[in-house]
């Protein structure tokens, strides 16, 4: 078991798929000669060549559609988008073409296309490159979401997003890409589907996916030293389908909820799991569900207001705190 | 063309002119649902080009505007129709509607209904072509108005940065819905557009099907050969309006009748007839025959077929599951 960061662990995945299968291919910007924004696609131009690693130029729409051309033919296309916010640009193709595909031929063609792309605020990149937008992608049909939280999910879901059938959308992070973590030696294919208890507790269950499960862990360590509150922390690396029988599973179990979240709050990831809470374990809960989010503004430049704007740790611990009558 | 070809495509063309007649009848009595567009008048553009190429072969994509480009490629007319019917035996199995023909065991690789959106698809189709190293091409039959959409130029730059072997075939009937191309767009000359991408590309008249024929010819040529994608503007015109919600206000019934006098079909049919391959009774046994088809076996499967099982609802959202283990949930299947 290696230690790698989670770029490295993307490449591999992109490297074990493409040298498996010839029609697997990647496209983006950047992502050939110059190596990749986060390096993600690292060597891989120098290996396989300009047919199968495409650098592209800035037409998300474009070639997000040609992507999803290309896939109704078998081949397996993987998409980086630089930056979720151009990800709007290619979300008619990857709405009205890739999801719709196969339902509105009546299963004749499908489309096993994988898009990838970072989202999150990073440092001071102002309104239109801090996105956060897995709620946008998760309320569509016929496509699936995931969002990794460390390098063995991030190789491990791509892995499997390759294999699939189903359009697939990875939601990763900006400041996530040099994140150190240990993948299997050999190969893994961690599931689409699912949820998993990144730590066991009984007091609280805290809901975090992508970079707002470290927000969770983080809280966790300082409730159970500080405060003797014992947190559960599920990373819910599945954002469509959301695993409604995992959150019944850790609600019944603690019957306490936060929901940690980077994007703002309306119609969003807690919105949602609180939805299911109450169609699925709504008699477990011994207190109402608290949400951890964003201000509801465009990012601010400013440092101070940006990290005004967006919460931290600390903001699940208090959460946690008032959930127990302890602020 | 040869003339035993000519005549076959007439027939053709007679049935592709009377299947669209024939689903506007259906419309009115509310048989069929959601939104209709329909094709007479533009019957050389699809026939011409397809002559040219090959049929089942090549892979075709197009607008919402695509019962003939479906049927041309080799779609059953009854399953085109039990499509409109929304019925469980249609094309895309009661899934799709008028907009959304599917055929993928003929290449036929669908009608979609945003405007432009084939564009780029077609580029990917002819890209997985490139990689599989076949010699088939991919055929984008879109109309003029779509070439206002960005995704037009982002697509007729890559494909010619990457020399795809895609063929655009621009019907241009000279109307973006409601609106003429004169107030919609600065060059009506649609072909001049693609110059900026060092695109060939070529004008003619979309109605005769013998000039479209031979313009098809050596743009298929061209993009079959592995030269890049080719870009061919007919210049054509539809006898109704967009679809069935529309009373052709903004443009004059002189006009219409000016263009009728350049009918496709009668223009190809008075050639046979001038050239003795043909008699004006052997054009309208083909008529009757066609017309009796239609009601017989199209019409009779169409309303006949079952309807989809509501239990089916959520079937092809996604692929099946079991086919989709372990990926999903690490379990075998």
């Amino acid at each position: 078991m290696a230690q790698i960061m989670l770029w490295e662990a993307i490449q591999r995945a992109h490297d074990e798929e493409m040298s498996r299968d010839p029609l697997v291919i990647c496209m983006g910007e950047d992502i050939g000669v110059a190596g990749g924004t986060y390096k993600a696609t690292k060597g891989l131009f120098e290996k396989y060549g300009p047919l199968r690693v495409m650098d592209t130029p800035i037409s998300e729409g474009g070639f997000t559609g040609l992507a999803i051309g290309a896939s109704f033919l078998g081949v397996r296309p993987i998409v980086e988008i630089m930056s979720v916010n151009f990800a709007w640009l290619a979300m008619d193709q990857m709405f009205n073409s890739a999801a719709k595909i196969r339902y509105m031929s009546g299963g004749q063609i499908e489309a096993p296309c994988v898009f990838r792309s970072a989202g999150g605020a990073a440092h001071q990149l102002g309104a239109q490159h801090s996105a956060r937008m897995e709620k946008v992608f998760m309320g569509v049909a016929g496509l699936r979401v995931v969002t990794p939280s460390n390098p063995k999910q991030a190789y491990g879901l791509l892995k499997s997003a390759i294999r699939s059938n189903d359009p697939v959308f990875i939601n990763e992070h900006e400041l996530m890409y040099n994140m150190k973590g240990e993948v299997p030696d050999a190969e893994y294919f961690h599931p689409l589907e699912g949820s998993d208890i990144a730590r066991s507790g009984t007091d609280v269950t805290l809901f975090g996916y992508n970079i707002s499960v470290h927000w969770c862990l983080k809280a966790a360590e300082i409730l159970d030293k500080q405060y003797g509150i014992s947190a559960e922390v599920v990373d819910l690396y599945s954002l469509a389908p959301l695993d409604r029988a995992g959150i019944k599973q850790s609600v019944s179990k603690t019957h306490r909820v936060v929901i940690a979240e980077e994007d703002e709050a309306p119609v969003g990831v807690g919105s949602e799991i609180i939805a299911i809470i109450n169609e699925e374990c709504f008699f477990e809960l011994d207190a109402a569900p608290v949400r951890v989010h964003s201000a509801l503004v465009p990012q601010p430049y400013n440092h101070t207001l940006e990290k005004a704007a967006i919460p931290d740790h600390e903001d699940v611990v208090k959460a946690v705190l008032k959930l127990f009558g302890k602020a | 063309m040869k003339i035993e070809d000519k005549k076959r495509v007439l027939r053709e063309m007679v049935l592709h002119r009377r299947f669209e007649e024939r689903c506007y009848q259906a419309y009115i009595e509310r048989k069929i649902g959601g939104f209709l567009h329909l094709y007479p008048g533009q019957e050389a553009c699809c026939n011409g080009v397809m002559e040219a190429a090959r049929p089942g072969q090549d892979y075709v994509i197009t607008g919402y505007r695509d019962h003939v480009h479906a049927i041309k490629c080799g779609a059953d007319p009854k399953e085109v129709m039990a499509e409109l019917y929304g019925k469980e035996t249609g094309s895309s199995k009661g899934r799709g509607g008028s907009m959304h023909i599917f055929d993928a065991a003929h290449h036929f690789m669908g009608g979609y209904a945003l405007v432009g959106g084939p564009f780029p698809l077609a580029a990917g189709i002819a890209k997985a072509i490139q990689l599989k190293g076949g010699d088939e091409i991919a055929i984008c039959f879109l109309g003029d108005a779509a070439n206002n959409q960005g995704v037009f130029h982002e697509t007729l730059n890559m494909a010619a940065l990457w020399k795809l072997p895609v063929l655009f075939v621009c019907e241009n009937n000279l109307y973006g819905i409601g609106t003429s191309i004169e107030r919609s767009t600065a060059v009506v000359h649609q072909h001049k557009r693609v110059a900026a991408y060092n695109i060939p590309s070529a004008e003619c008249d979309g109605q005769d099907i013998d000039i479209v024929y031979e313009h098809a010819r050596k743009a298929v040529d061209h993009v079959r050969a592995g030269n890049g994608p080719y870009f061919l503007e007919l210049m054509t015109y539809r006898y109704r309006g967009h679809s069935m919600s529309d009373s052709r206000g903004y443009r004059s019934r002189e006009e219409e009748e000016e263009w009728k006098q350049r009918d496709p079909i009668f223009m190809l049919r008075d050639r046979l007839i001038t050239a003795g391959a043909l008699t004006m009774a052997d054009y309208e046994a083909m008529e009757k025959e066609t017309d009796a088809y239609i009601e017989n076996e199209v019409i009779k499967f169409a309303e006949e077929s079952p309807e989809p099982r509501v239990e089916d609802l959520e079937k092809y959202v996604l692929a099946d599951r079991a086919s989709q283990q372990p990926w999903l949930t690490g379990k075998a299947a």
